[in-house]
């Protein structure tokens, strides 16, 4: 009979309606998994409810912009009303900037909206995390940066500030939190053939072709790929990871 | 020969008016640079001019808070005024936080922290960067710490900051470069400073053992210890390090 890894678990999945967030929410339901998925698109979320149920999985949606603390608040009421625990946190949803302009052109909008999505967002939902999770005895929390939460490139200086600074945060929490049986650990993705790239493409048509020459494996990556290894983050073979960044980036960043 | 190494510069300074800010500041007009120095506290500004007046030094201070634009503005305007050009540039105000867990921050002081620790580094490089793109070329340096590669306990949201200053700093030394503009971040270990001062008084003799135990040279650095590598890598003998991220820290962050 086929076991699964995370029956009867409640799984958060922020920025789940695309990408290697909507790959890992589908993933987590395979695995049995109950599934909160927390993003800005409604349509796009009801959508990917549906092909859960399709398979048999169960979960919701609740619509959440990460930049709004009320937002934030309500996607965990929500969690705790429905379910009363929750189990694992894929503190995942991202934004970038698809034209390429540099630190001296963006104008603070710009610069706020990324930050707060990709950094304050990010720990806005470990403080709501950290809390359940500290009550219920235990927890595990997996963060999206990026290969640019190491390094930089040319034209993402917010963006790689905000995946920084979200390690930075994500780094000193699990110290803190590994007391109360709270793991924290972030994956820094490389190229992954995601809306984020798809938005950026029409700026630059060759960016595919030329992100996979600099990859060791010379292609993009898949969302899946992403997913699998935050699902694995979350299981117990992964019970001594503490406050580490995990690159998986098919070779893309040699230092 | 005795030549200054930045002998007819400007060099900005921004929390210039206490601890490291205060030392780089010295160390410029020591080494010839017309020194701006932007901080909050008058005071103390005021004091720093002086002392590098005292020295035969030339420096002005401009009353500084770097979490408002208009003073941000203001700062670059007076420099513009005064100088007509900006050499080299140590972007170091900071604030420290209360020591707490992460989740016990609210949204506000998360916000105050970030916006002098990170908005206001992207805020004063994008008025650095046009005046020394002007200028045919320059050299930023972005304080950063040693809570910029690690973190310790208490201590999430000051780490986050700082690891966001080197995201900042390699991505726009990576866009810079070509316009012979160099960017780098110095991150240093325990300094002897006002934030140290605060730092111990809320970790307490535990948090002071820690940290010296970290420290394979057993002792925290002078402020003056980092203002030597502040000026090399604003110097041309650094004309090829851009990007990076410079540890000084006796020998802290090599092993656990």
């Amino acid at each position: 009979m086929e076991i699964k890894m995370y029956e009867g678990k409640i799984a958060l999945v922020t920025g789940a309606t695309a990408g290697m967030g909507r790959a890992a929410a589908m993933a987590f339901a395979k695995e049995g998994a109950k599934v909160v998925m927390a993003a800005r698109r409604e349509e796009r979320g009801k959508d990917v409810v549906d092909q859960i149920a399709a398979f048999g999985g169960e979960s919701i949606f609740v619509k959440t912009d990460v930049r709004s603390p009320a937002d934030i608040d309500n996607l965990f009421k929500t969690i705790m009303d429905q379910y009363g625990r929750l189990d694992f946190a894929f503190n995942n949803a991202g934004v970038s900037t698809p034209w390429n302009p540099i630190v001296t052109k963006y104008d603070d909008d710009e610069w706020d909206r990324i930050m707060e999505t990709n950094f304050r967002g990010v720990w806005l939902c470990m403080k709501h995390e950290l809390e359940i999770m500290k009550k219920q005895g235990g927890g595990v929390i997996v963060n999206t940066a990026s290969v640019l939460g190491v390094m930089g490139d040319w034209g993402l200086s917010h963006y790689s500030a905000s995946k920084h600074g979200s390690l930075g945060m994500a780094k000193v929490a699990a110290l803190e939190y590994c007391r109360y049986n709270i793991r924290i650990n972030t994956i820094c993705p490389g190229p992954i053939m995601t809306e984020m790239l798809e938005f950026a493409l029409p700026y630059m048509p060759k960016m595919l072709e030329v992100m996979a020459s600099k990859t060791a494996v010379r292609r993009v990556g898949q969302p899946d790929e992403i997913a699998n290894v935050a699902l694995w983050l979350c299981s117990d073979d992964a019970a001594y990871m503490i406050g580490k960044e995990i690159v998986v980036d098919g070779g893309y960043i040699t230092y | 020969m005795n030549t200054k190494r930045f002998q007819d510069k400007v060099a900005l300074v921004t929390g210039g008016n206490s601890g490291l800010g205060r030392a780089v500041a010295l160390a410029f007009a020591r080494e010839g640079a017309k020194v701006v120095i932007a901080a909050r506290r008058e005071k103390e500004g005021a004091d720093v001019v002086n002392d590098i007046v005292n020295q035969g030094g030339e420096a002005h201070f401009v009353k500084t808070d770097l979490t408002i634009r208009g003073d941000i503005e203001n700062l670059f305007a007076d420099i513009k005024h005064r100088h007509g050009k900006l050499d080299v540039a140590f972007n170091n105000a900071a604030v420290w936080p209360d020591m707490k867990p992460a989740g016990d921050y609210t949204v506000e002081e998360f916000d105050a922290v970030i916006n002098v620790n990170v908005k206001a580094v992207f805020h004063c490089m994008k008025y650095e960067l046009p005046m020394m793109i002007e200028a045919g070329g320059g050299a930023i340096v972005n304080c950063a710490s040693i809570s910029g590669w690690g973190g310790l306990e208490g201590t999430s949201l000051y780490t986050a900051s700082k690891h966001a200053v080197i995201g900042l700093t390699r991505a726009a030394a990576v866009e810079f470069g070509r316009k012979n503009i160099r960017i780098n971040a110095i991150c240093p270990g325990e300094v002897e400073t006002p934030m140290l001062a605060r730092k111990l008084a809320q970790g307490g003799q535990a948090r002071k053992q820690e940290l010296l135990e970290k420290t394979p040279l057993g002792r925290f650095a002078k402020p003056e210890e980092i203002a030597g590598s502040v000026l090399f890598l604003c110097s041309d003998a650094a004309s090829y390090i851009t990007a990076k991220s410079m540890v000084v820290a006796g020998g802290r962050g090599i092993r656990v």
